[in-house]
C-alpha cells in the first residue's frame, strides 16, 4: 500500500512541509520532527517535493506505459462548431508552437467535423507542421462521445507525447473521455505550460483548492500529457515567415460503432448573442453596494464605457445583478481588456474569475483590500463617490472626442 | 422502479480559507468541511426523478470515516441509503484513479439505470470524475445537464447546455449524468430529518470488499503528480492613487485612453 514516509535522520524540522500542506496534516513535533497525520494525509506528493532535504518519501509503486518512449509530437484539438474554429484552438497552437520547439517536436493539430478542410491552412499558418482532417457528415454537430471514439484511434495510431485541449465546456467533456479510454492523466485549466527540456515532460501549472494556491502538475510515466487550457490564457500569434506543413486526411469510420448518446436536436446556438466572456470591457460591483440603486452606479459606468457589467457572489446573492453576471469560480471566468471592480474586497474565488484581465482597475474603501494586489491601478475611497466622477470625465471624454471627429 | 447513485463528495470550504499575509502560507485551521454546493443539485436531481418515477437512490462518497457526514446529509434529504468508500488503500488518487475506484464501488452496489454527479468539485475543480467514471463503467455519459426531459424505454432525454449551444439529447441507460449549477433548486434538510438521517447507517466498503486492480487504485493508478505547491503571484504593478478623487479620476482616465477605451 501506498504511504508517506519521514526520514527522521534528515528531517531538521524546518516547516515548509507544513506550510505547503493543503490538508493540515503535517506539524512540527516537540522534538523539532515532522509529523504527519495518515487520517487526513492525501498522499499528494507537495510535501515531498517541497522538503529541502529530501526527508519525505511519497512510498508507492507507479505503473508505467510500456511504450511511452515511442510517443512524439504535441497535438491541439481543435473544436469548432459548423466549421467555424474556436478562438482558443488557436491561442493554444501559438503557444504549442512554442512549445514543440522547446520539446525539439512537431507541432499536430487533430480536427474533427464536416467541411473543415478549409481550415487545415489556417492552423498551418499558426506554425502546425502536421494536420489531421477526420472529416464525415455525420460529424457537423459535435458529439463528445463519437469525436473521443475517433481521437482515441488517431492517439493509438500515431501515438502523441503531448495533447491540449480549450477548456470549454465542450472541451472538458472529451478530453476525459479519451484519458479515460487511453488510461492517461489529464490535468485540468492549466493556466501556464513548460517544458522540462531534460526529462521532455510537460509541466502544467493550474490553480488549485479554489484558487487559494497554484500546483505544478506532471504525467511522467503514461502518454499522451494531456490538459486542458482556459480560452484567453494564452495570446494567438501567427506564425509570418514561411508557413510549411502537411495536411493527412484520415479514413473516417463510423459503420461499426454505435454512440450510446444521439443529439436529437439543436435548440439553441447563441454564438452571436452577447456573452460576458466576450465583453471587452467589464465593470464589476460588489459588497460595496448597500442596494440595487447604489449598484447602478456599475451599470451607468460600463454603458459609458460601452462595457458590461459584472458582478461578485455578493452581488448576486443580493439580487443586483443576475447570475450569469456572476465573475468567479462557480460564476464565469473572463478576460477582459479592461475589468474594473468597484466595492468588490477581492476574495479567491473572485479574482480567479478575473486575474487574467489586461487592465485591472481596483476601487474600494479598504487600503488594505486583496483585490489591490492583483490590480494595476487602485482607487482608495467610497465607490459610490469615485464612480459618477468618473461616468462624468469619461462621457466629457468622449464628447470632446465626438467633436474633434466632427470638425 | 429506477435505480439511482449520486456521487457526494465532501470538500473543504474553499471560500473560507485565507492567505497569511506575513508568511504568504494558507490558513487551513478551523475551515469546516461541507458538501460539494455543485453536488447538492445532483442529489436534489435524483430526489426529483425519485419524486416523479419512484426510485431507490444511494448516495455514493469515497473518503475518510468522517467524509459519512455528507452521506447523512443526503439522507436527511430524502435519499435511501449510503455508502462510503474508505481505506487509506485509496489515498492519493487522481481523477483517474478515483474514478476507476467509483466505477468499483457502484459495480458492488449493482450498477443502476443513472448515475447522478453534480458539475465539479470545488475543491478539485477538474469537472473530470463523471466522464471517466462512464468511461470506467463503458456506460453512456451526458455533461452540462441543464434539464432532463423525460425516461422512457431505456432511455433518457436531456437538455445539454454548453458555452454557446443548447442541444437536446438521448443516451441509452444506464448513463452517468453531470448536471449544472442551477438545474434546480436544492432543498434544505429539516431538523428532525437531520435527526432521523444521524441514526441511519451507512454502508462502509474498504478495498477487501471491491473486486478491483490494485495497480489502479491510488498512487499507483495515478498518472498524473503534483510536483510543486506554491502561493499564486501577481506580476501586477498595483499603483495605488493619491490625490482627490478629481486627481485620480484624471489619471484613471489618461490610462483608459492608453488602453482605448476612451
Amino acid at each position: 500500500m501506498a504511504g508517506i514516509k519521514i526520514d527522521y535522520d534528515e528531517c531538521i524540522g524546518c516547516g515548509e512541509c507544513v506550510n505547503v500542506c493543503l490538508y493540515d496534516a503535517l506539524n512540527i513535533n516537540d522534538e523539532d520532527i515532522a509529523e504527519v497525520n495518515l487520517e487526513k494525509c492525501t498522499l499528494c506528493g507537495a510535501c515531498a517535493s517541497e522538503c529541502p532535504v529530501d526527508a519525505i518519501e511519497i512510498d508507492a509503486e507507479r505503473s508505467t506505459q510500456k511504450d511511452k518512449d515511442d510517443y512524439h509530437g504535441i497535438w491541439v484539438y481543435a473544436e469548432q462548431w459548423s466549421g467555424s474554429h474556436h478562438d482558443v484552438v488557436f491561442e493554444l497552437l501559438t503557444e504549442a508552437r512554442r512549445l514543440a520547439d522547446d520539446l525539439g517536436e512537431y507541432l499536430g493539430v487533430i480536427a474533427v467535423g464536416s467541411n473543415i478542410k478549409e481550415a487545415a491552412q489556417e492552423f498551418i499558418t499558426y506554425g502546425a507542421d502536421k494536420v489531421f482532417i477526420l472529416e464525415h457528415d455525420d460529424l457537423a454537430t459535435p458529439n463528445d462521445e463519437v469525436y473521443a471514439y475517433l481521437i482515441t484511434k488517431a492517439v493509438q495510431k500515431y501515438k502523441p507525447a503531448v495533447m491540449l485541449y480549450g477548456a470549454t465546456a465542450f472541451g472538458r467533456s472529451l478530453a476525459p473521455r479519451i484519458a479515460g479510454k487511453l488510461n492517461t492523466g489529464l490535468t485540468a485549466d492549466c493556466t501556464k505550460l513548460e517544458i522540462d527540456k531534460e526529462k521532455k515532460l510537460l509541466l502544467q501549472t493550474r490553480p488549485a483548492f479554489g484558487g487559494n494556491v497554484m500546483a505544478t502538475i506532471v504525467c511522467p510515466e503514461h502518454r499522451p500529457q494531456m490538459a486542458t487550457v482556459r480560452p484567453k490564457v494564452f495570446k494567438k500569434q501567427i506564425e509570418l515567415d514561411d508557413p510549411q506543413g502537411k495536411i493527412i486526411n484520415e479514413n473516417v469510420d463510423l459503420d461499426t460503432f454505435e454512440s450510446k448518446s444521439v443529439i436529437e436536436k439543436i435548440i439553441a446556438f447563441t454564438k452571436n448573442e452577447f456573452r460576458l466572456e466576450d465583453a471587452e470591457v467589464v465593470v464589476a460591483g460588489g459588497a460595496g453596494f448597500a442596494n440595487k440603486e447604489e449598484f447602478a452606479l456599475v451599470k451607468e459606468l460600463a454603458d459609458a464605457l460601452e462595457g458590461s457589467v459584472g458582478g461578485s457572489r455578493c452581488a448576486v446573492d443580493a439580487c443586483y445583478c443576475s447570475h450569469s453576471s456572476q465573475v468567479g469560480q462557480t460564476g464565469k471566468v473572463i478576460a477582459p481588456k479592461i475589468y474594473i471592480a468597484a466595492g468588490i474586497s477581492g476574495a479567491i474565488q473572485h479574482m480567479v474569475g478575473m486575474e487574467s484581465s489586461s487592465l485591472i482597475i481596483a476601487i474600494n474603501k479598504d487600503p488594505d483590500a486583496a483585490i489591490f494586489q492583483i490590480a494595476d491601478i487602485g482607487m482608495v475611497g467610497d465607490a459610490k463617490k469615485i464612480i459618477p466622477a468618473l461616468i462624468q470625465a469619461v462621457k466629457k471624454a468622449k464628447e470632446k472626442k465626438a467633436d474633434k471627429v466632427a470638425v | 422502479m429506477l435505480k439511482i447513485i449520486v456521487l457526494v463528495k465532501q470538500v473543504p470550504n474553499t471560500t473560507q480559507v485565507k492567505i497569511d499575509p506575513e508568511t504568504n502560507n494558507l490558513v487551513r485551521e478551523g475551515i469546516p468541511s461541507i458538501v460539494n454546493p455543485f453536488d447538492l443539485y445532483a442529489i436534489e436531481e435524483a430526489l426529483l426523478l425519485k419524486e416523479k418515477f419512484g426510485a431507490s437512490v444511494t448516495a455514493l462518497t469515497m473518503g475518510p470515516p468522517q467524509a459519512r457526514e455528507v452521506l447523512k446529509y443526503a439522507m436527511a434529504l430524502g435519499v435511501d441509503q449510503g455508502v462510503l468508500l474508505s481505506d487509506r488503500a485509496f489515498a492519493g488518487a487522481d481523477t483517474l484513479a478515483t474514478s476507476y475506484t467509483l466505477s468499483a464501488g457502484i459495480k458492488k452496489i449493482g450498477i443502476p439505470d443513472i448515475v447522478i454527479c453534480g458539475k465539479m468539485a470545488i475543491d478539485g475543480d477538474t469537472a473530470q470524475v463523471p466522464v471517466e467514471l462512464a468511461e470506467h463503467l463503458n456506460i453512456g455519459c451526458l455533461t452540462n445537464v441543464s434539464q432532463v426531459l423525460e425516461i422512457k424505454t431505456g432511455k433518457l432525454k436531456a437538455v445539454s447546455t454548453m458555452d454557446f449551444s443548447q442541444l437536446k439529447i438521448s443516451v441509452k441507460l444506464p448513463a452517468v449524468l453531470a448536471v449544472n449549477k442551477g438545474i434546480n433548486e436544492p432543498r434544505l434538510p429539516m431538523l428532525k430529518d437531520m435527526a432521523r438521517a444521524s441514526h441511519m447507517k451507512c454502508n462502509t466498503l474498504t478495498v477487501n470488499d471491491l473486486n478491483l486492480d490494485k495497480n489502479r487504485i491510488s498512487i499507483a493508478g495515478s498518472p498524473t503528480w503534483v510536483v510543486k505547491v506554491f502561493a499564486p503571484e501577481s506580476n501586477r504593478k498595483g499603483r495605488i492613487l493619491e490625490g482627490s478623487i478629481d486627481k485620480q479620476v484624471e489619471e484613471v482616465l489618461k490610462v483608459l485612453k492608453e488602453h482605448e477605451a476612451v
